[in-house]
């Protein structure tokens, strides 16, 4: 480990002491974004701002402004609990100093609920390599989470998890009209893990409905390494097609599958049309079971539905119009967008129990979402 | 170890210098917006959030959200 350590700060130091005419930092805009997902009896919603804005030459920053309304009444709530309402607030802050052909990073995140606190502290370094065709990327997160618990009007502090999370991206031009993207991450939680709130079933004959719920228990511990691929190409028409792939398993025995492809178009000058797809399967984690043959079964249990095994599909759409083109005062661009995705979710050993049936016989459950994005962006 | 930082300083050092096959000026369907594989930080790193929420598998996604996202 230390041999990495010294190895990582060898490159660090290397990437820092290049120098050279190359890397931008990212361009001074504002967003105000509107979101609202509805699907499986829940309605989140909620406004997200962003504002950048560089600071002479080598430094950009940032603020984003987040807010998640949460209304939810969702099967696992229909079960065996009562809905509710909550809300989530995130604001995070970061700063980008650009050197030569290195860019550094920090950022800050702070997420804030009436029973989860989180504070996520980032740093990244990013070099353009060979003729500028390379962009490396390596970066490094830490979360503090306070989980708590609700009840009545108090809440009840639970438990505290923490999160380290390493990232290495590539970024490979390989032809004039084609781009590669190469992302892994490796991420690593210690704590309480488990939702508070969410609990598992298990067969009881002395129960008249022939199964009893007992809280879940999760591992303290999870792993878990994503790598993604991702591909443009760009069309002669002023279009570009688009391609990924991402294999993703953890330490709690979860593998999953992702594909993606996209179409972008333009059209006359201030139009861009796009659509998308996105297939994602996973297998279940090793303690998930919809039905446990007995009360504390196993040291871990669980009965989350994002546990189970299931697949998903997501079908999106998106158009942009861009406004204000020769600039107005201070601003020189602007766009208003729309997208609209679709979802579905169907799982394979989650079983819907407010729909009735015999124990363990009930019908597999399954929903549809859907998610609007509304935003005005400009570019000053 | 000590051999493989000096080989992987070397390769990169010696990387520095390779002729880009892609020049400078060839670059400009690369540097269109539509290129990007994250044209809208905001709204890419909602729906991030969106899937990450309801999914087993988290990271390598094309934008980083945050927070819990329970339920």
């Amino acid at each position: 480990m230390a041999a990495t350590s010294r190895w990582l700060l060898l490159l660090f130091l290397w990437f820092a002491s290049q120098s050279a005419l190359a890397a931008i930092l990212p361009a001074d805009r504002a967003d105000a974004l509107y979101h609202a997902y509805d699907g499986g009896g829940v309605q989140v919603n909620g406004p997200s701002i962003l504002v950048r804005k560089s600071i002479g030459t080598s430094v950009s920053a940032y603020y984003n402004y987040y807010v998640d309304n949460v209304t939810s009444a969702s099967v696992d709530v229909l079960s065996y609990a009562s809905p509710y309402t909550e809300q989530r607030i995130e604001q995070s802050v970061g700063i980008d100093y650009l050197h030569g052909k290195s860019t550094m990073s920090l950022s800050f995140t702070n997420s804030n609920e009436s029973d989860y606190l989180s504070d996520t502290y980032g740093f990244a370094i990013s070099q353009d390599l060979f003729g500028d065709l390379t962009t490396v990327s390596l970066g490094y997160s830490y979360s503090d989470n306070t989980v708590g618990r609700n009840v009545g009007n108090t809440t009840q502090i639970v438990g505290n998890a923490k999160l380290q999370a390493y990232r290495v991206t590539v970024s490979q031009i390989l032809t004039k009209n084609s781009i590669l993207g190469f992302t892994f991450d490796t991420m690593s939680d210690e704590g309480f893990l488990n939702n508070p709130y969410r609990s598992v079933r298990y067969r009881d004959p002395a129960s008249p409905t022939g199964f009893s719920y007992q809280s879940e228990v999760y591992p303290n511990t999870r792993t878990s390494n994503a790598g993604a691929l991702r591909l443009r190409y760009y069309l002669p028409w002023r279009g570009a097609l688009s391609a990924g792939y991402r294999l993703f398993s953890d330490t709690w025995g979860i593998r999953a599958n992702t594909w993606e492809v996209g179409y972008v178009q333009t059209w006359r000058d201030r139009w861009t049309f796009e659509i998308g797809y996105r297939l994602y399967s996973q297998t279940k984690a090793d303690f998930y079971s919809d039905l446990f043959p007995y009360q504390d079964a196993q040291n871990f249990l669980a009965r989350d539905k994002e546990l189970a095994t299931f697949s998903s599909r997501n079908l999106g759409f998106g158009v942009t119009y861009e406004f204000l083109k020769n600039g107005w005062g201070f601003i020189d661009t602007g766009s208003a967008n729309l997208f609209y995705d679709m979802f579905n979710f169907d799982y394979e050993d989650f079983r819907n129990i407010p729909a009735g049936g015999p124990v363990g016989q009930e019908p597999l459950y399954n929903f549809d979402a859907g998610v609007i994005r509304a935003f005005l962006s400009i570019w000053y | 170890m000590r051999t493989a930082i000096l080989a992987a300083l070397l390769l990169l050092a010696a990387g520095c210098s390779v002729e880009p096959w892609v020049k400078p000026y060839e670059r400009a369907h690369l540097a269109d917006p539509i290129m990007s594989f994250s044209r809208d930080p905001v709204a890419d790193s909602y729906l991030n959030h969106v899937h990450e929420a309801r999914e087993g598998a988290r990271g390598a996604g094309v934008a980083s959200g945050g927070g819990c996202g329970c339920n």
